[in-house]
């Protein structure tokens, strides 16, 4: 079956699901305006104090802040769902109903749960970077907006394949939920220019949780900041990234039994 | 009274003992918390050397005390969640602790509690390996070090009757998810959590002196990595035992009115 079918259908199934639950879009909402009202304290408690951090001003940090949401929406509501799923799976041995349909199973994993109400902080995302970019006075041109959006989709996949990764250590680990809170405190180091951090933390936010390459990336886009280099550097470091993962995925298929569902 | 001790001595020592059959699930979860403090930290040390060495009165290595002593003081903040008294109420589990002669939040403090001490033992080597990368600098003496250790405990039960309280809507709705991180919202900024409170607006550090939160986080950290007079420390003391006292009261009150609210479903 083409997986792209197969995304589509359990995409609309997803929103159809959610559409049930009105409510938690308001919930959702009040939610996200919180995580933007404490973003927006941290980064004016910084601007009382400079005018620039590490070479960024304002708006070009209100850019990196609003890709931050943009992303871990993206990531709450398509990634973050099934690989929680795939890890309850593992672990309770029902990973078989998915093993045994015919589609390829890292697809079919990967697109079963859709949480369409955190795509509000997605939207959220998306405003804040409208009027940061509104506020920069510099013009957009159509090649800075293509490859924002190359980044972003990059980005997108890198955190995927590490999610994936993470949570196919399952096979051989039972207990994995603190990786999943790990990488979420990971995750947030990402508010920030990866370029404020010491090499160290660089290096591994850039390498073990690819956050530089989900958020300051695209956020170098919007602000003139994108080298062709760093974004030749993304797309090899997605290839490699989409390769390992596939291949993890396929070692650790091998050392599954489940045999209790 | 010492049916009391005996209880807390005995659920403390059942704490600790399962709590360090999961030493590697405990540390993930203590090494996912830190990734909070060390951006913080990495951003007010970038900004502290950007405007020369300091920033509102704190040097780069006063900030990593600070936020080295934040691990231990976060960690002392956890508590019984409101969202756990949500599930407690909806599954019924509650019908089980009040079944016992004793309050069920005293079974919460001494658990809680128990675990405290493990968490302590498993943050020194985080401790070390912090202070080793980021170099903080130390000025303590006994009467802070002391003040420091009744504080981390003082802030423990600040925030349990606080946040008990808040559990305690769950007897009316479950809806309450968006009042909780509004509550969380208000302490990251009230608390001392995001930043010490002395780089807030004079207001909001007026306004945090008659509020609970920063007792609980700033207070305690700022008592070791500060320089606070004796009289500021006990008088720092004394607000951490005035709210326990009201939580402790409030508590009081509304559980006689919620309990008659609840109807245990399962159980």
């Amino acid at each position: 079956m083409n997986p792209l079918k197969l995304a589509w259908t359990h995409l609309r199934i997803g929103v159809m699901n959610e559409l049930q639950y009105r409510v938690n879009f308001f919930i959702q909402l009040l939610q996200s305006v919180i995580a933007l009202s404490t973003g927006l304290i941290g980064l004016s408690l910084v601007f009382n104090q400079v005018d620039n951090l590490a070479g960024w001003t304002r708006p070009e940090l209100l850019v990196v802040m609003g890709v931050h949401l943009l992303m871990g929406g993206i990531v709450r509501s398509a990634i973050q769902p099934n690989m929680e799923r795939l890890m309850n799976d593992i672990r309770g041995g029902t990973l078989d109903f998915a093993l045994t349909k015919p589609a390829d199973a890292q697809a079919l994993v990967s697109v079963r749960e859709f949480r369409f109400w955190q795509l509000v902080d997605a939207i959220v995302g998306l405003i804040v970077i409208g009027y940061a970019v509104s506020t920069l006075h510099s013009h957009i041109s159509l090649l800075q907006t293509i490859s924002f959006i190359l980044a972003l989709i990059m980005g997108a996949i890198m955190l995927y394949c590490t999610w994936l990764m993470v949570t196919t250590i399952a096979f051989w680990v039972i207990r994995v939920d603190e990786i999943a809170n790990l990488f979420e405190g990971l995750y947030a180091a990402g508010r920030w220019p990866v370029s404020v951090y010491p090499d160290w933390l660089r290096t591994g936010l850039t390498f073990l949780v690819p956050v530089a390459f989900a958020v300051t990336i695209p956020a170098e886009a919007m602000t003139n900041r994108l080298t062709t280099e760093s974004m030749l550097y993304a797309f090899g470091l997605t290839l490699l990234f989409m390769t390992l993962a596939r291949g993890i995925w396929v070692i650790g298929l091998r050392s599954y039994s489940g045999a209790s569902a | 009274m010492k049916r009391y001790i005996d209880f807390y001595l005995t659920l403390g020592k059942i704490s600790i003992l399962s709590q360090l059959q999961y030493r590697v699930a405990n540390y993930f979860y203590m090494i996912g918390m830190i990734t909070e403090p060390i951006i913080y930290l990495v951003v007010w040390s970038t900004i502290a050397n950007q405007q020369g060495g300091m920033a509102g009165g704190y040097t780069p290595g006063q900030f990593a005390a600070y936020y080295i002593v934040w691990t231990l003081v976060r960690n002392m903040n956890i508590v019984f969640t409101p969202f756990g008294w949500e599930s407690r109420i909806r599954e019924g589990t509650l019908s089980m602790d009040l079944m016992r002669p004793i309050h069920p939040i005293h079974a919460d403090i001494a658990y809680f509690a128990g675990w405290k001490a493990v968490v302590i033992v498993l943050w020194l080597p985080i401790a070390a390996v912090l202070s080793w990368i980021f170099k903080p600098t130390f000025d303590i003496n006994l009467q802070e070090a002391i003040v420091f250790f009744i504080a981390i405990w003082g802030a423990y039960l600040i925030r349990t009757m606080v946040l008990t309280l808040l559990g305690m809507i769950t007897f009316w709705t479950t809806r309450v998810s968006a009042i909780f991180e509004l509550y969380f919202g208000l302490e990251l900024v009230l608390s001392g959590r995001l930043v010490p409170m002395t780089l807030m607006p004079q207001w909001v550090q007026t306004a945090s002196n008659y509020l609970p939160f920063k007792w609980t986080f700033f207070f305690p950290i700022e008592a070791l990595v500060g320089s606070m007079t004796t009289r500021e420390l006990w008088m720092g003391l004394g607000m951490q035992i005035f709210w326990i006292v009201l939580g402790a009261s409030f508590l009081n009150l509304i559980w006689r009115a919620a309990i008659k609210q609840f109807s245990a479903v399962g159980g």
